[in-house]
C-alpha cells in the first residue's frame, strides 16, 4: 500500500484535538434520533473515550410529526478524561427539524456547532414548531453559532437513487446521513456501525445498502463540503485496563440478578406490571430462562409484589420492579415482607410524578416513599446505584442482603440511570461476593422466628422440608414461636427487632469513599444518579482551590456508621438532590447537622454547572 | 360415588395419615357455631386421602374470618394481606411447582378487595386448588353487605339496604375460564368432602364456592338449603352424565333447556330424551347452572365444570427447560462478555 497515492476527493482537513465534547441529536420521535444517538455511542466507545449519554423522548409512542412536544433527542458527552455526565451545554446540537432547534436551541453553546436538516424546515413544520417566521432565514443563528444548513433528506435521497426503496423508505435513512456527518466531524470509526448495519438489516440487502450509503454519504459530505473548515480527534481516555462494554443501567439492575441467580442456584421469581421506565428490566429478564429466571407479567403492581412474596416463601429469590406510582400500590405487601420477614428486593426506577408526573424523566422523589412510606413501623434496607454500571453491582447487593438478614431490600435507581448509559469494566463474576443461603431442615429446636445471634434474620424453611411444617402471616406474632400474639410487649419487642434487624445491615457496609480532603470547607453528599454530576462540580472545585469533598451514599438505610463522623469534618454540608430536599432531611435529623439543599425537579439531570454554583455560593455565606 | 369423573377410587401410597395428622396446636378462633369449622374438620378429614406428604402441601390465606384457616391445618401455611392469596399462591407455584397449593378465600376478600387475582388465577388457570367461603357478609369487620349480599340487604353500612346486586361466584369463576368448578354447602358434610376432593384432584385451578352460615351477622342465610323442606324442593345435586333432576321423590321436577333458557318441567310430563343432561366439560352449560338460584330455580351444588386445559406454571417451566436443554444453563461470564466489547490497556 505504501507506494499508492489516495485518489483526491478531498483536501485533507486540519484536525484539531479536544479533551471532550458534548453534542446531541434532536428530531421527530420518528427519525431515529435515539439509535444515532447509541450508534454515535458505540463509536466513540470503539475509539476508546469514556463516555456518559442522556437519551430523552416524549411518553407519547407516536407523537404527531413535528410537534414541539414529539421531539425527541439522545445527549452525550465523550472525552479523552473521565466523564461523569452526559454535560450541561451542548459543543454541537443536530435539529432534524423546526420543533427540534426550537426545543434544543437554548441548551447550544455561543459558538457551537448547529446542524440543520432544510429539508423539514417547511411552512407547516415552522407553523407546528409555532415560528412565525423561518430561524434559517434570520442573521441572527448565523452570527450566533456555527451554522450549518445541510439539505440532510435531500442528500440521502441522492445518495439512494436506484435503490429499489419507496420515498418513505428512503427519508428515513437520513438519521444516518446526519451520523455520518457527526462522525467525520468528531473523527469517530465507521466500522462499528457498519457492522451493526449488517446484523440489524442482514435479510435485506437493500436496505443494508441503502443505510451504507447514507451514512458513507454523510462521511464524505463532512469530507468534501467546503463549509466544514476542520474536524475534531479525541484521544482515547486513560481508562482503567480491561474489556469494556456498554451498559445501561435497566439492563445491569436485570444481570445483577443474573448473576445472584447463578451464584445461589436459586430460581428467581420476577414479578413486574409494565411501567415506564422499568419495563425494560422484565424484557431483559424474559430473554435469560437459561439462568432459571421466571419472569411473571402481573394483572397488576400488586400482584407482582405479592407473587414475588409468595415466591421468596417458597426458597425462590423474589424480586419485583416498577416505578413510583406502582412502589406505591406495592407498600402494603412489603409490609407483609417486613413482618413475614422474607427476603425480597424491590426496585423502583424512580420517575417524575406526583401521579403520573412526567413518565419518561428522571427523579429522586421517592427516597421517602422508600423509607417511610408504608403503614406502621416498617423498617426496609434501602440502596441506591450510582452509574448505570453501578446498578449490576447493587442489584446482585441487595439480593445478598435481602436473604442474608431476611428482609425486603428497595434499589432506588431512576430514568437517568435506567436509559442512561456508560462503558463499563466488566467484573469477573468470581470477584463478587458469596450469598450464604441457608435454608433450615433440622426438626430439633425449629420455630420459626428463632434468631441468628449476629443478623436477627429468622431461618428460611422451604416449605416441602419435613417436620418443620408452620404457619407465618400478616398479624402480629411473638418472636421465636411465630404464634400469633396480641400482647402489647411483645408487639414493642417486635417493632424493635426489625428495626434492629435492618440497622444492623449497617455491618455490610465498607467505609464510605471521600472524594477529597478529609476535612476542609464544605462537604457534598449525594444519592443515586446525581453521582455524576457531583462529582464534576466537586472536582471542580477542587482545582479551583477549595477546601471541598464528596462522599456518594449507594446505603440509604441503615445510613454508613462512619457517616455521622464524617459529616463532622466539614464547615458546610450541601445536599443537591433532584426532589424538595428529602436526603437532607434524613441528614439533618439523623445527625444534627446544619445541612443544606440544592434541589431542582425539573424531570433532568442535575447540571455540573449548578452545583459548582452552590457549592460556590455556600462556601461564600458567612456564618 | 363411583364413577365421579376424576375421582380415583384407588388407595394412596404416598404416607399415611389420620385426621389428627393434619391438626395444628393452635387454639381455633371461629365464633361458636361458625360454618367454617365443619368445613375445617372435613377438609383435616379428607388430606390422608389424598395421599400428598404432608409437607408439601400449602395453606394461602388473605384477610377475612375463612383466611384464619391455615394456622388450624398443619401443613405450611401463609396468612397473606387482603385479597391477594391468588396472587402470593402463583408465585409460589412458579418457584415450587412440587407443593400442593390451596387458597382459602371469602366472598370479601376473593371477590371485592381481591377480584382481579382471582380473575387472573383462574384465567392462568394456575395448578391451585381455591376454597371460596361464601356466607355473603363481611364477618371479621363486624357485618358490612359482601358482594355476594343479595339487593336490598339492611347492614351496618346499609342501613336503608344494600343498591347493589350480588354476584354469582361461580358465574365469576366460569366466566373467567376456570378449568374446574363447583358448590357444596357447609352443612352438607358428605357432598363437601367428595367435592373437596374431586377439586384438590383436578390439575389447574379449581375453585369452590362453599356455601357457609356466618351465625353472628347473616345466620340462615342459605336456609333455603338447610330447612328439611325447602331442601328437598330446591336441592340439585349435579352428576355428570345424569339429567338435572331435584324436587320430592314422588313429584320429581327436571329442567329442560330451551334455547340457552332453562326451564323447569315436572319430570312426568316431558319425555325423558328432552331432559337436559349435566355435562361438566360444557363450560357454556355451566355457566347456565351458575345462574340459577331459588325460588324460580333449583340451587345446583356439586361439579359446574371440569375441563382440562394448559397449566400456566408448567408452560413457563417448559420454556425454562427447552432453553436449558437447547442452549445450557446461564453463564453469567459468558453473558458479560457477549455482544459489542472493546479492550482497553
Amino acid at each position: 500500500m505504501s507506494e499508492t497515492t489516495a485518489p483526491a476527493t478531498a483536501v485533507q482537513k486540519p484536525r484539531r484535538t479536544l479533551s471532550r465534547a458534548v453534542i446531541r441529536f434532536a428530531g421527530d420521535s420518528g427519525d431515529g434520533m435515539q439509535l444515532t444517538g447509541e450508534q454515535f455511542t458505540t463509536e466513540a466507545a470503539w475509539a476508546g473515550n469514556d463516555i456518559s449519554t442522556l437519551p430523552n423522548f416524549p411518553a407519547e409512542i407516536r407523537a404527531p410529526a413535528g410537534t414541539l412536544f414529539g421531539v425527541s433527542s439522545f445527549q452525550l458527552q465523550f472525552g479523552s478524561q473521565r466523564v461523569y455526565t452526559p454535560g450541561d451545554q451542548l459543543d454541537a446540537l443536530v435539529a432534524m427539524n423546526p420543533a427540534a432547534l426550537k426545543v434544543h436551541l437554548g441548551d447550544l453553546k455561543p459558538g457551537g456547532i448547529l446542524i440543520v436538516n432544510t429539508a423539514a424546515f417547511d411552512q407547516r413544520n415552522l407553523d407546528k414548531a409555532g415560528y412565525t417566521k423561518n430561524p434559517l432565514e434570520d442573521n441572527g443563528l448565523e452570527e450566533k453559532y456555527r451554522l450549518h444548513k445541510v439539505d440532510i433528506a435531500g442528500l440521502t435521497k441522492g445518495a439512494l437513487e436506484g435503490l429499489p426503496l419507496n420515498v418513505k423508505e428512503k427519508d428515513r435513512c437520513k438519521n444516518f446521513f446526519a451520523l455520518g456527518l457527526m462522525s467525520w466531524i468528531y473523527t469517530r470509526p465507521l466500522d462499528p456501525t457498519l457492522d451493526w448495519i449488517k446484523k440489524k438489516f442482514g435479510k435485506s440487502a437493500d436496505m443494508v445498502e441503502a443505510n451504507t450509503r447514507a451514512l458513507k454519504a454523510g462521511h464524505a459530505f463532512g469530507e468534501t463540503a467546503e463549509i466544514f473548515g476542520e474536524n475534531y480527534g479525541i484521544e482515547a481516555a486513560d481508562m482503567p485496563p480491561g474489556v469494556y462494554r456498554s451498559m445501561t443501567g435497566n439492563r445491569a439492575l436485570a444481570w445483577g440478578l443474573l448473576a445472584a441467580a447463578e451464584r445461589t442456584r436459586l430460581p428467581v421469581v420476577f414479578g413486574a406490571y409494565p411501567i415506564t421506565p422499568a419495563s425494560d428490566i422484565l424484557h431483559e429478564l424474559a430473554l435469560h430462562k437459561r439462568f432459571r429466571v421466571r419472569t411473571f407479567q402481573a394483572e397488576d403492581e400488586i400482584a407482582a409484589a405479592t407473587a414475588v412474596i409468595g415466591a421468596a416463601f417458597g426458597g425462590a429469590i423474589g424480586v419485583t420492579a416498577s416505578s413510583g406510582p406502582g412502589i406505591a400500590l406495592k407498600g402494603e405487601a412489603i409490609g407483609l415482607a417486613v413482618t413475614a420477614e422474607l427476603p425480597v428486593v424491590i426496585f423502583d426506577i424512580q420517575r417524575g410524578g406526583p401521579s403520573t408526573g412526567l413518565p419518561t424523566k428522571t427523579e429522586q422523589a421517592d427516597l421517602m416513599q422508600a423509607l417511610y412510606g408504608r403503614n406502621s413501623e416498617s423498617p426496609v434496607v434501602v440502596l441506591a446505584p450510582s452509574s448505570p454500571g453501578d446498578c449490576f453491582f447493587i442489584a446482585y447487593e441487595a439480593v445478598r442482603i435481602a436473604v442474608k438478614y431476611m428482609v425486603p431490600v428497595i434499589v432506588l435507581s431512576d430514568g437517568y440511570l435506567a436509559n442512561g448509559s456508560e462503558p463499563w469494566l466488566i467484573p469477573d463474576p468470581a470477584s463478587l461476593p458469596e450469598i450464604p443461603v441457608v435454608f433450615r431442615t433440622e426438626k430439633e429446636g425449629f420455630f420459626p422466628y428463632l434468631r441468628d445471634p449476629a443478623t436477627l434474620s429468622r431461618p428460611w424453611v422451604r416449605p416441602g422440608t419435613p417436620g418443620l411444617e408452620h404457619r407465618i402471616g400478616g398479624i402480629e406474632k411473638a418472636d421465636v414461636t411465630g404464634n400469633i400474639s396480641y400482647e402489647p410487649e411483645n408487639h414493642d419487642h417486635m417493632v424493635r427487632t426489625r428495626a434492629e434487624k435492618v440497622r444492623r445491615v449497617a455491618q455490610e457496609i465498607p467505609p464510605t469513599g471521600i472524594n477529597g480532603p478529609r476535612s476542609g470547607d464544605a462537604l457534598v453528599v449525594g444519592w443515586g444518579g446525581t453521582y455524576g454530576a457531583i462529582t464534576a462540580a466537586v472536582e471542580e472545585a477542587q482545582m479551583n482551590g477549595h477546601a471541598v469533598a464528596s462522599v456518594h451514599l449507594r446505603h440509604l438505610n441503615p445510613l454508613p456508621p462512619d457517616l455521622g463522623q464524617i459529616l463532622r469534618q466539614y464547615r458546610r454540608v450541601l445536599v443537591p438532590e433532584i426532589n424538595s430536599g428529602q436526603l437532607v432531611r434524613v441528614l439533618r435529623a439523623e445527625y444534627l447537622v446544619d445541612a443544606v439543599g440544592f434541589n431542582r425537579v425539573r424531570g433532568l439531570p442535575l447540571a455540573t454547572h449548578e452545583i459548582y454554583e452552590a457549592i460556590t455560593q455556600l462556601l461564600e455565606v458567612k456564618r | 360415588m363411583s364413577n365421579v369423573a376424576g375421582v380415583s377410587e384407588t388407595v394412596p401410597s404416598g404416607p399415611r395419615y389420620t385426621k389428627k395428622d393434619f391438626e395444628s396446636d393452635q387454639d381455633v378462633r371461629w365464633c361458636p357455631g361458625c360454618g367454617d369449622y365443619a368445613i375445617l374438620s372435613v377438609i383435616q378429614k379428607m388430606m390422608p386421602d389424598l395421599g400428598i406428604p404432608r409437607e408439601d402441601i400449602v395453606f394461602i390465606s388473605g384477610i377475612g374470618c375463612s383466611s384464619r384457616f391455615p394456622y388450624y391445618m398443619n401443613t405450611y401455611g401463609f396468612h397473606t394481606i387482603h385479597g391477594r392469596a391468588p396472587a402470593i399462591a402463583t408465585g409460589l407455584r412458579l418457584a415450587r411447582p412440587d407443593l400442593k397449593v390451596f387458597v382459602v378465600t371469602g366472598d370479601g376478600d376473593g371477590l371485592s378487595i381481591g377480584g382481579n387475582h382471582l380473575l387472573h388465577v383462574l384465567r392462568r388457570n394456575v395448578d391451585v386448588t381455591i376454597l371460596l367461603f361464601n356466607n355473603r357478609i363481611y364477618g371479621l369487620t363486624k357485618g358490612q353487605y359482601s358482594p355476594t349480599s343479595e339487593i336490598g340487604k339492611v347492614t351496618k353500612s346499609t342501613p336503608l339496604g344494600s343498591a347493589d346486586r350480588p354476584l354469582s361466584p361461580c358465574g365469576f369463576a366460569l366466566g373467567a375460564g376456570a378449568s374446574f368448578v363447583a358448590r357444596t354447602v357447609d352443612r352438607n358434610v358428605g357432598h363437601m368432602e367428595e367435592t373437596l376432593k374431586r377439586a384438590a384432584r383436578h390439575k389447574g385451578a379449581a375453585f369452590v364456592e362453599i356455601l357457609q352460615n356466618c351465625n353472628v351477622y347473616n345466620d340462615l342465610a342459605f336456609n333455603v338449603l338447610y330447612d328439611r323442606e325447602s331442601k328437598i324442593l330446591h336441592e340439585l345435586r349435579l352428576e355428570h352424565g345424569k339429567p338435572l333432576l331435584f324436587g320430592p321423590l314422588d313429584d320429581r321436577r327436571g329442567l329442560v333447556l330451551e334455547g340457552v333458557k332453562p326451564k323447569v318441567v315436572r319430570v312426568k310430563d316431558v319425555a325423558e330424551s328432552q331432559l337436559w343432561v349435566h355435562d361438566e366439560t360444557d363450560p357454556a352449560t355451566a355457566l347456565v347452572l351458575s345462574q340459577l338460584w331459588a325460588p324460580d330455580y333449583p340451587i345446583p351444588i356439586g361439579v359446574l365444570a371440569s375441563t382440562q386445559a394448559p397449566i400456566y406454571e408448567e408452560i413457563l417451566l417448559d420454556q425454562e427447560q427447552k432453553a436449558v436443554s437447547d442452549r445450557g444453563p446461564g453463564d453469567i461470564s459468558k453473558l458479560l462478555m457477549s455482544g459489542e466489547t472493546w479492550k482497553i490497556g
